[in-house]
């Protein structure tokens, strides 16, 4: 029984740690007022380009390197044309999450069926043994302890330090934050740069922790929902925890009901998780007060420096 | 130190607005050649055989526009939507669903007269576009939640349900297991309209839209309301036209193209019902639609060049041995170029030089 | 170049010198070769109207924009203030007109964002305190922005201002939004200030507030310092013309109906709760507008104006079909284009994105109102050649300039756009008009050629709604007038027999409610 819930609960954290390392980034970039909805692109380009690094180097750090490079440097694009250039940020995010799959695809195709050891564990004598807790606590991957400390990381810097306020008050409203003698542009770089990061750090989790191996658009949609968990969280840290767990457990639940044979389509199992997506936003965005209370008022509105 | 800073030109420039997209054009032509280079191919003769060589062989045209015909139809109605800032990015699932309609009664009906059953399997085709659209529509207007990511999410599971579908119900029983329907009766078979090529009724259908689009956007009431919406939906309201009224039209013309563009390439290039029935047009049509200005007119030559994008694809695939991934490069460098194009429309760009009065003018700019 | 004379020569060099600045933006010269000098514990005004470029020079003075030519001297030495924390840092200190405040954070931390040392965020809560106790400026710091009426926003700034120790504090058009009331407080606290040797730069357009609060005025017009004097000694008349430039007249005076004309529009008990995100729910709001009337509406903005004018046009729900009744007819219940098909018009507040979208031609905008009534409209189709036609009509017709029927409404200035909105509505011959801040931000000119407008569609028969945060607009243009706070209506009194000390004292929200006279 003890490990039967070991198992389910290791499960569990595998497929939410992805979820979460990319939605921590998003909401940050959200909440500067940022939408960047090319979270699905950053991912796939994280995830070859740990992938790429790894094999090349054999070196697991510099592959997560990497793929948080990666995801930064395709961030950097979207924040030069929004942000520079004034883009639409809801077409460039598109053009991103395009880009992305073409450049990791192109990039991947002669990693197709390589593989790689996972992401060394950690071990401590004495503790990762332990029933339960052990393994739990105890015996996760650097990148598990990695999403827990950013998430904490991102709550404890939004709400306590002075810098978080700056990046509230930007997406709060860029016209008095210009007036006050912030540079907004800046900050909202910074922030999608960070979005990105995190991003790329998920895709990396993919290819080198969950599968490890690299296939053509093997986020399969893990950004987008990562996107709707920020709005799920309604931009609250603690809920965008819970957000990403839920959503991870119905994802594994997907996996695991597939095995025991029962007679249900799998293809209707399988789109489980992305209809529970549709679900959640629905079950969230009908409380129209809640949304208006916490969306950055500025999401989404390019800005320009007039006057 | 030298920077970009740039000046509000007050007003649209309408010059920019229609070079804006040549000048991305041009220049993802030039990106994709240093993308070649990068790959190790030599990019001269790498972008002849990307955009050149396809249109030279004597089917090359006629098959532009077979694949440009469902990135019309999907396109113009994009376009319609998105000028209303509403955003359906599930048309891939819509076309399927169009194409599961159509394909179905195709199916069920093999021998009934072309005369009825094709005519029959169009609107099937637009209903079932309209229906997975439908439902966006409703989450949106009923409980306010975000289309983007609905549509989305829609699609992944149109996706699942086709591969259910082909490899179960619908499944040709003759087909020996491959996940595959019967191919299509011959009355359930798109007409060609140009003898000796793939060039099918859909072709003319996507024109006919294009123009229809441009009539809606530019002349009706309806089409008026939708701009208004997307530019100032206070304005919208002080006109009284219905939010929410426009949000299902949107949805509902868009949905209804993708469906019908599905429908015509399960009756037409295709055949038969496969798991697989687009090589992601439904994205491919949102470059379409920018491309093209949001303006269905600007849609056609717009889903030419993306169609083109296709077939150097597939070209590069046989003739360089490069992945067939260099489509979705191309697509997505095209965007970015046009969005950082776009800025000359509202924009003047200048060089200055940090803290030192304007120096210099880009060319175009004044 | 004519320098403001001093009265006497200032034994140490000006606090704040400006010489000859210019600032060009395409298309128009905002600040052309001003020169201005700010001394200690002096209250000093710098007067003109919108446009003349004295929020240009304000911005130049705080590090926000940055001069094309001429030169800042701080304290005697030239400087060049590269950004607003530099001028901080200085010693200058600013207080928005258009409040630069975070709605969704709490007074503490919207403090908190205008300092930039970390040293002045330590202890900021009891400092906050002190600072609020010694100037009479009361604040709680846990209180959410969106929460707090215009008054105590504008406090909240004064005391980010203060807590830096400013040498220089700068106000630009702080009064605009205040009651009367506000507005005495708000002077005491600057002349304790003053005696306390910060230099004080007042910006506005009110005449009166400045022959009382300051020694010296600075006058501008069209980016240019064209008079510097003591507005103690001028009067308002001779103050009002060198700021405009020309002779000013107001909106001819109509003959007021002798007897009440029969009921027009009536509102009975309209509650309507507000969607947008920080808005006024409407409580119980009863008037009625009778035939040839102009009933006023006034109050300081957010008090429910834009949602009483959404109720009235249809753009928001009004919950009973009769709590709106017009010509006998309940109309609660309908919407926008049915409300305007019976006779009724409406000039939002907000000229662009509401009464016009500003990427449209003006032929595109006259058509968004006036497709009902003037029938621009067939089978679905938009009929082009009418709706230009209206258009060029609205322009000839009411003085439009800048622009024909094929120009986008963004490219208009301010009140050529408005009047081409309210020829718009006027044009459709309404029976009912109901009207936003119709001169709010508009120039002298034009808000009388607008203001003179109104007063002819009334004359000739129509209800008139005007709601105005202008006070000399309302008691000149209106019949009879009542206040707007907090949602609620005050009893309508006649225009000619209320005074200006009365009419503070609604706005604040305090006197009789429309609910107790209803009974």
């Amino acid at each position: 029984m003890t490990l039967a819930l070991t198992n389910f609960i290791l499960s569990v954290i595998a497929t939410s740690t992805p979820l979460l390392l990319a939605a921590t980034g998003e909401l940050v970039t959200e909440k500067s007022g940022v939408l960047n909805l090319g979270v699905e692109g950053m991912m796939l380009i994280g995830a070859i380009a740990g992938f790429a690094t790894m094999t090349a180097t054999g070196s697991a750090v510099l592959g997560v390197i990497a793929g948080a490079g990666a995801g930064a440097a395709l961030a950097l694009v979207f924040a030069a044309l929004t942000l520079g250039l004034l883009a639409n940020q809801v077409a460039t995010g598109l053009a991103l999450t395009i880009f992305g799959a073409g450049l990791s695809a192109l990039a991947g195709a002669s990693f197709v069926g390589v593989a790689v050891p996972p992401l060394p564990a950690l071990d401590i004598p004495g503790l990762t043994t332990l029933p339960l807790i052990g393994p739990v606590l105890f015996g996760q991957n650097a990148l598990v302890y990695l999403s827990y400390a950013a998430l904490g990381g991102v709550a404890w810097f939004l709400y306590r330090s002075h810098a978080g306020l700056v990046l509230r008050a930007v997406g709060d409203s860029h016209d008095a934050a210009h007036a006050l003698g912030y540079s907004v542009s800046g900050i909202r770089l910074l922030a999608a740069l960070f979005g990105g990061a995190m991003a790329g750090l998920g895709g990396a989790y993919l290819s080198l922790a969950y599968s490890p191996s690299w296939a053509e658009n093997m986020t399969a949609g893990r950004g987008w929902i990562a996107l709707a968990l920020v709005v799920f969280a309604s931009w609250r840290p603690f809920w965008l925890w819970v957000g990403a767990y839920l959503f991870g457990a119905i994802m594994y639940l997907s996996f695991y009901i597939q095995g025991l044979g029962i007679d249900i389509p799998s293809q209707a199992i399988s789109a489980l998780p992305y209809l529970a997506t549709v679900v959640a936003l629905v079950l969230i965005s009908r409380d129209r007060t809640r949304i208006r209370l916490n969306a950055p008022a500025c999401l989404g509105q390019p800005f320009h420096a007039t006057a | 130190m030298l920077r970009l800073r740039l000046e509000p030109r007050g007003a649209r420039s309408a010059m920019w607005a229609a070079a804006s997209p040549l000048l991305a054009v041009a220049l993802t032509v030039v990106g994709a050649g240093a993308i070649f280079a990068l790959l190790g191919r030599a990019p001269g003769e790498a972008l002849y055989t990307f955009l050149i060589a396809p249109l030279l062989s004597p089917t090359g045209v006629p098959e532009l526009f077979v694949k440009a015909a469902p990135l019309i139809l999907i396109g113009v109605g994009l376009a319609l939507g998105f000028r209303a800032n509403v955003w359906n990015i599930g048309a891939e699932g819509q076309f399927s669903l169009g194409a599961v309609f159509g394909g179905g009664l195709a199916l069920a009906y093999p021998d009934a007269p072309a005369i009825i059953l094709f005519p029959a399997m169009m609107v099937a085709g637009v209903l079932g576009g309209m229906a997975l659209a439908a439902i966006p529509a409703y989450l949106r207007t009923r409980f306010n939640a975000n289309e983007i990511l609905t549509s989305l999410m829609l699609s992944y599971v149109m996706q699942f349900a086709l591969i259910y579908l082909v490899t179960g119900p619908l499944r040709d029983p003759q087909g020996y297991g491959f996940p595959q329907s019967a191919l299509f009766s011959d009355s359930a078979t798109a007409p060609i309209l140009i003898e000796d090529t793939r060039v099918h009724l859909g072709v003319l259908f996507a024109l006919l839209a294009a123009v229809g689009g441009w009539i809606v956007l530019e002349r009706s009431v309806s089409g008026f309301a939708l701009r208004v919406l997307g530019q100032a939906p206070r304005a919208a309201r002080f006109a009284g036209f219905q939010e929410k009224r426009l949000v299902w039209l949107a949805l509902l013309v868009s949905g209804g193209l993708s469906g019908l563009a599905g429908l015509f390439e399960v009756a037409g290039p295709i055949g038969q019902l496969l798991p697989k029935l687009s090589p992601g047009y439904g994205f491919t049509a949102i470059i379409v639609a920018f491309l093209g200005r949001l303006h269905p007119l600007g849609v056609v030559p717009a889903a030419l060049v993306l169609g083109l994008s296709y077939l150097g694809g597939d070209a590069a695939q046989i003739d360089l041995g490069l992945p067939s991934a260099v489509t979705g490069i191309f697509q997505g460098v095209l965007l970015f170029f046009l969005l950082a194009c776009d800025v000359l429309i509202l924009y003047r760009v200048r060089i200055v030089r940090r803290g030192a009065a304007p120096s210099l003018k880009i060319p175009g700019a004044a | 170049m004519s320098g403001p004379e001093e009265p006497a020569p200032l034994p140490e060099p000006p606090l704040l010198e400006l010489r000859g600045i210019v600032k060009r933006f395409p298309g128009s010269l905002a600040n052309d070769r001003i020169d201005l000098k700010l001394a200690s514990g002096r209250i000093q005004a710098l007067l003109g109207e919108n446009g003349a470029g004295k929020s240009t020079l304000v911005k130049i003075m705080y590090g926000v924009l940055r001069p094309d030519a001429g030169e800042i001297r701080w304290r005697g030495k030239p400087t060049m203030i590269a950004n607003p924390a530099h001028a901080r840092r200085l010693g200058i200190g600013m207080v928005f007109q258009h409040f630069s405040l975070f709605d969704a954070l709490t007074v503490a931390e919207n403090i908190a964002l205008g300092l930039d040392d970390p040293e002045d965020r330590k202890g900021l809560l009891s400092r906050m305190a002190e600072i609020s106790a010694r100037y009479g400026l009361p604040l709680d710091a846990r209180r959410v922005v969106h929460d707090l009426s215009v008054g105590e926003r504008q406090r909240i700034e004064i005391v980010r201002c203060l807590l830096q120790k400013p040498r220089l504090l700068i106000m630009d058009e702080p009064t605009s939004v205040l009651t009367p009331q506000e507005v005495e407080r708000l002077f005491s606290t600057l002349r304790q200030l003053a005696a306390e040797g910060c230099g004080i730069l007042y910006i506005s357009h009110k005449l009166e507030e400045i022959g009382a609060l300051c020694e010296e005025a600075t006058i501008l017009r069209q980016g240019r310092v064209v008079a510097a004097c003591d507005p103690r000694r001028e009067t308002h008349h001779r103050l009002a013309e060198l700021m405009v430039g020309a002779e000013i007249k107001r909106p001819a005076r109509r003959k007021r109906a002798a007897s009440p004309a029969p009921p027009r529009l009536v509102v009975d008990r309209l509650s309507v709760r507000s969607d947008r995100q920080f808005g006024t729910d409407l409580k119980e709001i009863s008037l009625t507008v009778g035939a040839g009337e102009i009933f006023g509406i006034g109050g300081i903005a957010g008090n429910g104006q834009t949602e009483l004018m959404e109720a009235l046009s249809g753009e928001i729900a009004a919950g009973r079909p009769d709590a709106i009744r017009y010509d006998g007819k309940a109309i609660g219940g309908l919407d926008v284009p049915a409300r305007r098909a019976l006779g009724a018009c409406f000039v939002p507040e907000e000229r662009l994105g509401h009464g016009t979208v500003e990427a449209m031609t003006l032929a595109e905008n006259g058509f968004l109102s006036a497709y009902v009534r003037r029938s621009l409209a067939k089978l679905g189709l938009i009929d082009r050649r009418r709706a230009d036609r209206f258009a060029v009509d609205v322009i000839g017709r009411f003085d439009v300039r800048g622009g024909g029927p094929g120009s986008e409404a963004r490219t208009l200035s301010g009140g050529n756009l408005q009047k081409f909105i309210v020829g718009r509505e006027i044009l459709q011959q309404p029976t009912l008009l109901v009207v936003n801040q119709p001169t709010w931000g508009v120039d002298v000119g034009a808000a009388i050629a607008i203001q003179q407008a109104i007063v002819d569609l009334a004359d000739s028969g129509a209800a008139v709604v005007l709601i105005s945060q202008d006070l000399d607009e309302l008691l000149g243009v209106c019949d009879r007038l009542a206040i707007i706070a907090g949602g609620r209506l005050s009893p309508p009194r006649a225009a000619a027999d209320m005074t200006m000390g009365e009419i503070g004292l609604l706005m604040g929200g305090v006197g009789p409610r429309s609910a107790d006279a209803a009974a």
